[in-house]
């Protein structure tokens, strides 16, 4: 696992790019500390004190140099800047069609569930060469997700979800650690991730107990929990119909139109006061404290699923 | 006209120290000088408090599973280092000692604007520091001096509240402290001390001062906010009481991001004064260093966001706050280049208070410059929560903060005791310092980047080598701070008696005795130069 002793591995698409980053701010960082101590050095020698009496010559200062040097550093962080941006921006949104997983963090444990359904905790196994997102939230306090050799970090936060993504370059098993203290054995909560050959996690993934998917164990829950009685796939509902609703604008009864993204079905799952979709009355409960977020998780995945599908007669739905 | 109180004996003339005995003298005093000296003992207390954490720290890390105390243990530990380091050591290490002593003898005053708010701060900082120290007795505090919501409001089961409340008081001494230097400064200056006449450490004072009188009550603020959620669930931070986490970071940054400056601008102003002194040089470029200070202190409340790169806070919010993290990097260069062109065609020697000044410049430089990896948003996602962090903190906290402190506690020790130290001592203490400083902070860049999470009791084994360097480091770095406690105790009773002024320094705190007498001045002084004019004085050096 250790190609350099002073460089953690180089295993995604963008890590890479990062280091460049990197190097350049340390090259930077090196040539200043150098041109400083030098000239330091030298005039410290060159302008010692020769005699007690000695009283140089004031200087009062120079314009010229005053602009060099807020000018140079000025063009050297601009530039820091354009080129540290870009690549954050570049990399904040997962290319369409990653591999989805959902994580959550509790003390002091990573669970994750693929979308066929498969669970692992403090072990995250993912395909080489395919974009992976993750969508992440927690049980309890704020954690961090932290992939060195990936060069991603992400915060995971109670009541909502952050993501991150990546895509593995390199198989292998990397470190997993949480970079956020979250408690007593934060130390703890460290886990791997398992980089494989598309055909050998294909495997993996058949091995697992091949229960139900991740969409199937959420449309369990949007059944049992009630869901499907307002929300009618046909828009018949007292609930708007949730067919092809995510990834999509939503109008609201506040004249604003939201995307219907994962935080927006959690907060209508939890405060379904909060956004009313136009057209609709109030009159959803929360279900906050009663749905663990492993359900979440899952419903939000079903509702994922049904985004893909065309909406029903919405039009004639809308009293 | 100073050549005369220099004849006699220290001890024949009235001082700040022999003016009055007994512990009511100093529990109740008024006097600036003496505040100080109140502020310094405590504050020296702490550091060794905090100190001795660091050591159990550095102890405990050099086995990959820990070597010494339970993971709980270790989070106390790292919880109360830094709490007691950042709110009871270097916030008040160079302004309410050096400050309090310096500002009214700067300008000329007899004492500062409100002497019993002095007293008070003084009071408060120690009520303050009493509910930290009861908690760290009572079982210790888990929540890291971030005290990030939800774990701290209602996670954690340690004594959160009492050091909140301890914090929360402490700021009021603070705050205090900025008010009275403010009012001084503006109100109180001698006739003829104008604006760009000041030394430049009044300049970092007023900065200083500004930043804690509104940046302060911000974290009184979020402090009783945090307090409130711990004792009585009422839900602000933590989304199970329908509170919001983030909410908590955006304020706990607001004032702590610029306490950083509150930190370190001190330091700068010490480091001005004595590179002037050691190199017989007016500050090159003194309002364009004057000025930074200013840009600093005010750009420094619109960063702190970059805190907070990785929470999921928006791109666009990341994008402006990484832009201004940016611009605040510029005064900072551009004081480091104007300190080093003073050396220019100076007269330059090499007593103590120089190499501490000089070693500050070194290791402000280095850190200052990782800073643009972390105010650089690709870099800072991996850097973000490692030991880079915690490497580059250090550097500018103790290489920097502390290291002006030293720096000027050695400067300003012949006009606050009345004696002299031994100069190859200190000299080799500050040299010890500096090796033992880089020695211990320079690998955890390395561990970071490699991604060793900051705030682990144990770790992969791979980081040992790294880790055990570092240790090895702080062990050099703990000799290097104790030399100077022995010298200094040990030359208040057997140190040379000090001329009033024996470095041949400009500035007014330097044409009274030493000590100086209880009111400061004989007469008000009258100012008709710029600071710093070495040339100038050359036929009235009166010290060597």
């Amino acid at each position: 696992m250790h190609n350099l002793p002073f460089q953690p591995d180089q295993a995604s698409s963008i890590a890479k790019s990062v280091d460049n980053l990197y190097f350049f701010l340390t090259a930077i960082t090196l040539f200043f500390t150098a041109l400083i101590f030098l000239t330091i050095f030298y005039f410290m020698i060159k302008y010692r004190r020769r005699s007690p009496d000695e009283r140089p010559r004031p200087i009062e200062g120079s314009v010229p140099l005053e602009v060099l040097w807020t000018a140079i550093p000025t063009l050297l962080v601009a530039v820091m800047f354009v080129w540290g941006s870009t690549l954050y921006f570049q990399n904040s949104e997962a290319p369409k069609g990653s591999l989805e997983i959902f994580v959550t963090g509790k003390q002091w444990m990573w669970k994750a569930e693929h979308p066929e359904g498969q669970r692992e905790i403090n072990e995250l196994h993912v395909p080489l060469g395919r974009p992976v997102r993750l969508t992440m939230t927690s049980e309890d306090v704020i954690h961090d997700f932290f992939v060195p050799a990936f060069r991603v970090k992400k915060d995971v936060l109670p009541g909502r979800y952050t993501s991150l993504w990546f895509e593995p370059t390199q198989v292998g098993t990397f470190h997993l650690f949480c970079a956020q203290y979250c408690g007593a054995f934060h130390a703890g909560m460290i886990g791997s991730i398992v980089v494989q050959e598309p055909d050998a996690y294909e495997s993996w993934l058949a091995g697992g107990t091949p229960g139900e998917s991740i969409e199937q164990a959420g449309e369990k829950v949007f059944q049992a929990s009630g869901c499907s009685s307002c929300h009618l796939s046909d828009g018949t509902g007292l609930g708007p119909s949730l067919l092809g609703v995510f990834g999509h604008p939503v109008h609201l009864t506040t004249g604003e139109t939201v995307t219907a993204d994962d935080g927006y079905i959690r907060e209508s799952i939890l405060q379904p006061k909060a956004k009313i979709v136009a057209g609709y009355s109030p009159i959803m409960p929360t279900f906050q404290g009663q749905l663990t977020e492993e359900q979440l998780n899952n419903l939000v995945a079903y509702i994922r699923s049904l985004g893909a599908a065309q909406p029903k007669a919405k039009e004639a739905a809308k009293p | 006209m100073s050549t005369a109180t220099l004849e006699p004996r220290v001890h024949a003339q009235r001082t700040y120290l022999n003016a009055d005995y007994g512990w009511k003298s100093w529990l109740f005093t008024l006097d600036h000088k003496r505040i100080a000296l109140l502020y310094l003992v405590s504050i020296t207390f702490f550091f060794v408090i905090g100190g001795s954490f660091a050591v159990l720290m550095r102890i405990h890390l050099t086995e990959p599973q820990g070597a010494l105390v339970q993971p709980e243990t270790y989070n106390k530990l790292f919880t109360l280092h830094g709490i007691v380091m950042i709110f009871f050591f270097l916030i008040p290490s160079i302004p309410a000692v050096l400050g309090n002593f310096l500002v009214p003898l700067m300008v000329g005053a007899r004492d500062l604007a409100f002497p019993r708010l002095n007293l008070l701060s003084w009071y408060i900082f120690i009520v303050g520091g009493a509910f930290t120290l009861y908690s760290a007795i009572a079982g210790g505090v888990d929540v890291g001096w971030t005290f990030y919501p939800p774990y701290s409001s209602i996670y954690s089961q340690t004594h959160v509240t009492a050091v909140a409340v301890g914090v929360f008081i402490t700021g009021f001494s603070s705050i205090l402290t900025g008010l009275n230097f403010i009012v001084t400064i503006h109100k109180m200056r001698a006739p003829g001390l104008t604006w760009f006449r000041l030394p430049l450490f009044l300049w970092a004072m007023y900065a200083t001062s500004i930043i804690m009188t509104l940046g302060t009550p911000v974290l009184a603020i979020t402090l009783f906010l945090l307090a409130l959620e711990h004792l009585f669930h009422v839900g602000i931070f933590s989304p199970e009481l329908g509170g919001d986490p983030l909410l908590f970071q955006h304020l706990f940054w607001f004032y702590s991001h610029p306490a950083v400056y509150i930190m370190i601008l001190p330091a700068m102003g010490v480091v001005s004064e004595v590179i002037a002194c050691f190199a017989r040089k007016r500050i090159f470029g003194y309002k364009i260093v004057a000025f930074s200070s200013v840009a600093i202190a005010v750009l420094g409340f619109l960063v702190w966001g970059h805190h907070m790169f990785v929470t999921g806070q928006s791109v666009y919010a990341g994008l402006i706050f990484s832009l201004l993290s940016f611009l605040v990097a510029i005064p900072s260069a551009i004081k480091v280049f104007n300190w080093t062109s003073t050396l220019y065609k100076g007269s330059i020697s090499y007593e103590a208070p120089m190499l501490y000044a000089l070693g500050f410049i070194g290791l402000f430089t280095m850190g200052g410059l990782t800073g643009l990896f972390l105010a650089s948003l690709a870099t800072d996602v991996h850097l973000n929560g490692t030991y880079f962090i915690v490497a580059h903190f250090h550097y500018i906290m103790v290489g920097g903060a502390v290291m002006g402190y030293l720096g000027g506690i050695h400067f300003w020790w012949p006009k606050i005791s009345g004696r002299k130290y031994p100069n190859a001592w200190a000299a080799l203490a500050a040299a010890i310092v500096f090796v033992g400083f880089n020695l211990t902070f320079f690998p955890q860049f390395i561990l970071g980047y490699l991604g060793m999470p900051r705030r682990y009791a144990f770790y992969p084994a791979e980081f040992q080598v790294l880790n055990v360097m570092s240790s090895a480091g702080a062990t050099i770095l703990g000799v290097g701070y104790l030399i100077p406690l022995v010298y200094l105790i040990w030359s208040m009773r057997y140190g040379p008696v000090a001329e009033s002024n024996p470095w041949g320094a400009t500035g007014l705190e330097w044409k009274t005795p030493s000590p100086p007498p209880p009111e400061n001045f004989a007469e008000i002084p009258v100012v008709n130069e710029e600071a710093y004019a070495y040339s100038a004085q050359a036929q009235e050096a009166t010290g060597d």
